[in-house]
């Protein structure tokens, strides 16, 4: 029995006529301390899938384990990051976290959670903007704090939803290696949602294509054997990287060519001839 | 320093002064006198021409009620009465004053009137309480109530008795339509049980609450001697009002950003904490434009009901000018106008400003 378990899960959205299957027949195993990287196009249903895993969003069937129980609901053991950062705009950096942890410890002393809060902050690097509210934070912060808040919870999985879609390449960069650094010093498992095939194989153990909906499901997995911690420098030409990539880019264009070929429609023209005057 | 000073301006709703703080340091001459034409000069000059609109109208009527005047006398009582009639309406003598809409110098004295009359029954007032100081003193030893003043209220008590009421009906509003709104919000299933009684009551005439409390608050104080008219005015000022802060209340709560209800179930929020930190910041805007429409609505609809209920304050104050006919009455009855107006407008830049404090700002 694997950690997290995903088994026949669909999902359609609306009822009769209007009725939109995003997902279909998604089966999807991961383990414990892995970390798995899903890439797949906009639209193709990465926020649906990863709302069910973190049990925002109920399968239309299809079965969900974690830890060999059904998943009802959200729950502490899973910690999310949401693709827009989601914090709460009335409160600051330190308020954000705080309120969470006043939820997570709630027989802790204060000066525990105090700490703690203060201690993720400065993991993150935002302790000059810990009484900022989310407005007056560029993105990129904003995003440190959503990290921050998931972390501080302590949950045994990350699941993040395009954590980092929004920022900069640099900033991209850094985040990337804070969020390994996390995922390493405490062994958690880890999903990372990603449109951005170099980031799943840099960061994962495993990645996998999501075939673009509707009718959305898991491609074949591609294993990624390159020694950690891996050197983002380095990495662009390792033989290893270049193969995975080359793969994983194939099996998508190939796909992406196959959607355009399927909605490509013939129209029967009418057999008719142009009129000739005399 | 200047920038502070525009700061507050702005903050409390006079934004129209900032260009004249900028020009008086000397900055984009050009730009700012534009921005004074604009927001202080075009204001002035429309005061101007209503004050003259006001003057030709209130002339108007002046003149076909004299005529009125001369015609019956001439028709009664022949030329030589009616010769006398204009005489005395020319001299400005009081008792041939026909009784029209004021003028507004006419307005301007009676207020006049209405703050000097204010002083001496002040006056009076402290000397009663000097005078009975002693006497309370031992009639409070002798456990006997002690002597109050009860001679007439001035013009400025009435406000004072009105903004009392208000305030006490806004306060009620706020704590029946405020919970109620959030409990109501945050069910799907008591929305739709419930909307029918929200939809039957919201338009329904003050007249009417006023009516329905006095049969529940006659009965209940049968045998107190509190002041009912008071509690009958009040509540009905609450009960009428507080629609707009419930239905945007429940709207507010009901209506909480997808992503944002998402994070509080992933925190797991506890449902205090979901209330105060999550759904409540989040429909304060909306709570307070509510809690705004609210407070003039009870503002309006006071005057009304104290003029029913007859409890004192600025509506009995209306209504006994206009049954009492004097002579200055009818101007009485218009500096009552401007100052039920202008109490509005202050009462909402108030809450304007208590909702720019409160609420966050989305980017
Ligand atoms: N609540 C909803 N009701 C109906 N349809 C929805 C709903 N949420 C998403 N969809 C549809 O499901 C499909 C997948 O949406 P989803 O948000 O999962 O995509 P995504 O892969 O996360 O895209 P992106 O990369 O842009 O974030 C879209 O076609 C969208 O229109
Ligand atoms: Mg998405």
């Amino acid at each position: 029995m694997a950690y997290l378990e995903l088994n026949n899960i669909n999902k359609t959205y609306g009822q009769g006529e209007n009725a939109n299957e995003v997902l279909s027949n998604i089966n999807l195993h991961i383990e414990e301390g892995e970390f798995v990287a899903i890439v797949g196009f906009s639209g193709s249903g990465k926020t649906t899938l990863v709302n069910i895993i973190n049990g925002l969003l109920k399968p239309t069937s299809g079965e969900i384990l974690f830890k060999g129980n059904p998943v009802v609901d959200t729950s502490r053991e899973r910690g999310v990051i949401f693709q827009n950062y989601s914090l709460l705009p009335w409160l600051t950096v330190y308020q954000n976290i705080s309120v969470a942890l006043k939820e997570t410890f709630p027989k802790a002393s204060k000066k525990f959670r105090e700490e703690r809060a203060k201690a993720y902050i400065e993991t993150v690097n935002l302790t000059a903007s810990i009484h900022k509210k989310p407005k007056e934070l560029s993105g990129g912060m904003r995003q440190r704090v959503a990290i921050a808040r998931a972390l501080a919870m302590d949950p045994e999985m990350i699941i993040m939803d395009e954590p980092l879609g929004a920022l900069d390449a640099l900033t991209r960069g850094n985040l990337q290696d804070e969020i390994l650094n996390i995922w390493n010093n405490d062994k958690r498992t880890a999903l990372l949602i990603t449109n951005n095939i170099d980031e799943g194989i840099y960061m994962a153990d495993r990645i996998i294509p999501l075939r673009p909906g509707p009718n959305a499901t898991l491609g074949p997995e591609f294993k990624i054997n390159i020694e950690r911690p891996r050197n983002k420098t380095l990495l662009n030409d390792n033989l290893e990287f270049k193969k995975i990539r080359n793969q994983i880019m194939e099996y998508l264009m190939e796909i992406g060519q196959e959607r355009i070929t399927a909605n490509s429609i013939e129209y029967q023209l009418p057999d008719i001839e142009p009129k000739t005057f005399y | 320093m200047s920038d502070k000073l525009i700061k507050l301006v702005r903050f409390i709703g006079l934004g129209f002064l900032e260009p004249i703080i900028r020009l008086s340091k000397g900055e984009e001459t050009k730009k700012n006198i534009t921005l004074i034409l604009k927001k202080i000069v075009a204001p002035l000059a429309s005061i101007l021409l209503f004050l003259l609109i006001w003057q030709q109208g209130s002339d108007a009527l002046f003149n076909i009620e004299a005529n009125y005047r001369i015609e019956k006398a001439f028709k009664e009582q022949g030329q030589e009465a009616a010769d006398e009639m204009k005489l005395c309406i020319e001299s400005g003598a009081i008792k041939c004053q026909p009784n029209t809409f004021p003028t507004p110098s006419q307005v301007k004295y009676s207020f006049y009137s209405l703050l000097k009359d204010h002083k001496i029954i002040n006056a009076d007032k402290k000397a009663f309480i000097e005078k009975t100081a002693e006497l309370n003193k031992q009639r409070k030893k002798a456990g006997k109530k002690s002597l109050v003043y009860t001679g007439r209220p001035s013009f400025v008590d009435q406000i004072g008795t009105s903004l009392k009421t208000v305030f006490a009906g806004f306060l009620l509003a706020i704590f029946i339509a405020v919970p109620t709104g959030v409990v109501i919000g945050l069910s799907e299933t008591l929305r739709s049980s419930i909307n029918w009684i929200i939809q039957i009551f919201k338009p329904v005439s003050p007249v009417v609450w006023l009516l329905l409390v006095f049969m529940v608050v006659k009965t209940i104080t049968k045998d107190s001697d509190i002041d009912s008219s008071f509690i009958i005015s009040f509540i009905s000022v609450g009960l009428c009002s507080m629609w707009a802060t419930l239905v945007n209340t429940v709207m507010g709560v009901s209506t909480v950003d997808k992503d944002i209800i998402n994070v509080a179930k992933v925190l797991k929020l506890g449902p205090v904490q979901k209330v105060f930190k999550v759904v409540l910041p989040s429909s304060l805007p909306l709570i307070f434009t509510g809690l705004r429409i609210t407070l003039s609505v009870a503002w309006m609809v006071l005057i009304a009901i104290e003029l029913l209920a007859q409890s004192p304050g600025l509506g009995s104050f209306v209504w006994e000018e206009f049954q009492n006919g004097a002579n200055d009455s009818n101007s009485k009855i218009i500096v009552a106008m401007f100052v039920i107006g202008i109490i509005g407008f202050l009462l909402d830049r108030v809450m304007l400003t208590i909702q720019k404090f409160v609420s966050f700002n989305k980017n």
